[in-house]
């Protein structure tokens, strides 16, 4: 599939949530997305960073613009080498939290999506990746 | 304190959200937010999100706390100016907002808060709860 974009950006603090979401808006603005798009895949994308920042000890963002065919798409990919998900079934449960949070956060976002993919590995790290196409 | 300003209109607080909150300044905010609602015997809370371009599931939640705590502190939260594709995304993610009360835009929430300070119910629900 070919590949208009492709930028990586680091996770560490909760600013770098904030400037994930602006390169995740740009990118789709970029890729035509409509603004309920667009709003969409940046909410998802906010609520994946973050886990990534408070859950995952910090560590990357990976924005992909995507062409297949007439369509296009932004694809998300967010790794950290945290402690990783024990229970994955769980963790996808809408309200289920380790953390203080809601539990929205990966039911939430994977809803907003139209691709949605978890593998986490426990004591090595998770890798979310999701995409949305227009 | 937090960056975003506190405005007090008579015995109301406004609070425009005008920048990209990252989450340390969203709990800045609702802390500083009920200490103003005691400090300024606040009877309203107007927060304007007409420049958010998301609300996600921490500021929702900011939002349903700084509702409950003022409900608590005997003031009325009032959310205003949520744009459309917000409330669209909000709902898929699965974030009801209960407990928040919402208004159009400034006009139509300030209306709504001075209605609620009003309201005789309320008043006695208040003073001999």
């Amino acid at each position: 599939m070919p590949t208009d974009t492709d930028d990586t950006m680091p996770l560490r603090a909760s600013e770098d949530v904030v400037r994930v979401r602006q390169a995740v808006r740009a990118r789709a603005v970029g890729a035509g997305f409509s603004l309920v798009d667009q709003t969409k895949i940046v909410t998802a994308a906010s609520e994946i960073a973050r886990n990534t920042v408070d859950y995952g000890g910090g560590g990357t963002a990976r924005i992909e613009v995507l062409r297949n065919g007439q369509r296009r798409g932004v694809r998300l990919t967010f790794t950290d080498q945290g402690p990783g998900i024990a229970d994955l079934t769980l963790a996808l449960k809408d309200g289920y939290t380790t953390g203080s949070g809601l539990g929205l956060g990966l039911s939430g976002a994977k809803r907003l999506c139209n691709e949605f993919d978890v593998r986490s590995t426990p004591g090595q790290g998770t890798v979310v990746t999701l995409a949305r196409w227009v | 304190m937090g960056d975003i300003p506190i405005l007090k209109i008579g015995d109301c607080l406004l609070v425009s959200i005008q920048v990209d909150m990252h989450d340390r300044l969203a709990l800045a905010l609702q802390d500083d937010l009920t200490e103003r609602i005691v400090a300024d015997h606040a009877r309203g809370v107007m927060i304007d999100i007409s420049a958010l371009e998301i609300v996600d599931s921490f500021i929702g939640r900011m939002l349903n706390n700084i509702a409950a705590m003022s409900r608590v502190l005997d003031a009325i939260t009032v959310v205003v100016g949520m744009r459309p594709a917000v409330a669209i995304t909000l709902v898929e993610l699965g974030l009801s907002l209960t407990g928040v009360r919402t208004a159009l835009n400034v006009d139509k929430g300030l209306a709504l808060i001075r209605r609620a300070i009003d309201s005789p119910e309320r008043d006695d629900a208040d003073r001999y709860g």
